[in-house]
């Protein structure tokens, strides 16, 4: 079975924190304790929506050493294709669920001097975690997080509570900015940045600490992208000698799960590279959506990640 | 002088580039003996206003050329042993955004390296170029004992004076090759010493 290993768990909390999010909390059916995890690791939540199963991936927000319960806070996507309002309407406390072991593909540089967190909206989970582990090891951090309001300030109390010296809240609402230029200057040697929000955050950083020469290994980010619904295509997998459709609201690695074919994955999010998969023929256009793939692999026509990118035309044969 | 192009070899072995100004705040160009000529090659005054260049001549007569590029701070040092501290104080009050350029020989760059590494800038936004002396400086895996400038292979370490072998197995942290004596099995039997790279 691809992905990490599975656990099942019960929920018993589901907490409105404000409009648009909500936490959850897992315990381990079996009464057993959960794996210690590392800040910035996320789980894959199985829904089982009627016929359809999403495997969604949520960043654990709760203390990494804490192995009684793993919580995680989903925002309500009115947009999207329904895993995180599948949470928000169709889960309660007392339903049983499986959920993945925990992956980090945002983990902490520990061998960072300073830690500057920036976390934009729902993006604020996984620092979370991270702060709970700093924390621990007396590490030297600073958080700058931007939110809409102070209605959507998920957490802002907490953090600002326990930690009112190294917490900044900036909000949209009253026209406040994170100062990036200022925030970066005269930060140590040895500073690490980790930006998790919208992709146009994550581009500004990225951007701004590019323009001003620091490392790109120094800046981490985490951006977890839903598949996106588009027209439905046919592909050929090669190996498992099997032709099938994938639908309109499905990505095509869902599509592969669904007629029993057992393609790798890992993030769902085409951030982890897992599920890379070697394109055979094609005559058709690709809509890629990973940020695994760099845009030469992208346009070569060699490579496509299945957990978010379509394809649109004729052909297309892959090697699974 | 000539360049010398390192053949290549296994993964551990560094490989180095050509100089190259970069977007920064502050610039750091710490060279030894033939290493000068890489700063030459790339100083504007532009970047010279905003540079802090060390420079160990190791017998070389480039550093009034260096001076008149009219960096923002020069620093002249007898040998890089009497510079580390300067270099280390450098590093400490540096801030993100500090461009680091080295260049000469590879004992210099690599120690230099550990010591960037140590302060927090990983090694693979470090430029390093090759300049002057192909000499390397060893690590006795046996007595763990640094010899500088081994230029022979086979030599003898300077601290426990096995027979040591010239690897290419390097360690960042220690800046240096590792040597492994080579007359264990039948002590005496020692090939005869070459050139490297001969």
């Amino acid at each position: 079975m691809s992905g990490a290993e599975k656990i099942a768990v019960r929920v018993t909390e589901v907490t409105p924190l404000n409009d648009l999010v909500t936490r959850f909390r897992f315990e381990r059916l079996d009464g057993a304790l959960l794996p210690t995890f590392s800040g910035g690791a996320h789980t894959v939540v199985e829904m089982k929506d009627g016929d359809v199963t999403r495997l969604n991936p949520y960043s654990l927000m709760s203390d990494p050493f804490d192995q009684t319960a793993y919580t995680i806070s989903v925002r309500r996507d009115d947009e999207g294709r329904g895993g995180s309002l599948f949470l928000h309407n169709s889960v309660s406390v007392g339903d049983e669920m499986i959920i993945s072991n925990p992956v980090n593909l945002f983990s902490l540089d520990l061998r960072a001097k300073k830690h500057l967190m920036i976390a934009g909206g729902i993006g604020i989970t996984p620092s979370l975690a991270q702060i709970k582990q700093l924390d621990r090891a007396h590490g030297n951090w600073e958080l700058h997080y931007a939110c809409r309001s102070v209605a959507l300030g998920s957490y802002v109390d907490y953090l600002t509570s326990t930690h009112p010296n190294d917490v900044n809240v900036y909000y949209d609402d009253q026209n406040q900015a994170i100062d990036l230029e200022n925030l970066f200057s005269g930060q140590p040697l040895g500073t690490h940045v980790y930006v998790c929000g919208p992709k146009g955050m994550i581009n500004w950083v990225r951007g701004k600490a590019a323009e001003l020469g620091w490392p790109r290994e120094a800046i981490h980010y985490e951006e977890f992208l839903a598949p996106q619904p588009g027209k439905p295509f046919e592909v050929k997998l090669a190996v498992s000698n099997k032709v099938i459709q994938v639908g309109e609201q499905e990505s095509l690695l869902e599509a592969m799960e669904r007629s029993g074919v057992d393609a790798p994955y890992l993030c769902r999010g085409g951030a982890c590279g897992m599920c890379e998969t070697r394109v055979i023929d094609y005559t058709g256009n690709f809509i890629h959506r990973d940020h695994w793939l760099d845009d030469e692999e992208h346009s070569s026509g060699e490579k496509i990640m299945p957990c978010v990118s379509r394809f649109e035309g004729k052909t297309l044969v892959l090697d699974r | 002088m000539p360049k010398f192009e390192f053949p290549t070899s296994i993964l551990s072995r560094p490989v180095y580039g050509v100089l190259e100004a970069r977007a920064g705040h502050q610039h750091l160009m710490i060279a030894d003996a033939e290493g000068a000529e890489a700063i030459l090659d790339i100083a504007t005054p532009d970047l010279m206003a905003k540079t802090h260049i060390i420079y160990i001549p190791k017998g070389t007569d480039f550093a009034d050329e260096l001076r008149a590029l009219n960096p923002a701070q020069f620093y002249q040092g007898p040998s890089y042993a009497a510079s580390v501290s300067r270099i280390q104080r450098v590093l400490q009050d540096a801030a993100m955004g500090l461009q680091l350029y080295l260049a000469g020989t590879e004992g210099l760059m690599g120690q230099v390296q550990s010591e960037a590494m140590k302060a927090g800038i990983p090694h693979t936004a470090i430029q390093t170029e090759h300049r002057g002396s192909i000499a390397r400086r060893m690590q006795c895996v046996h007595c763990k004992g640094i010899t500088e400038d081994v230029a022979t292979d086979p030599f003898q370490c300077s601290h426990c004076n096995l027979n040591l072998f010239v690897r290419d197995h390097y360690s960042r942290r220690l800046a240096a090759y590792q040597a492994v004596c080579i007359d264990a099995e039948d002590p005496g039997n020692v090939p005869v010493k070459k050139g490297l790279y001969e």
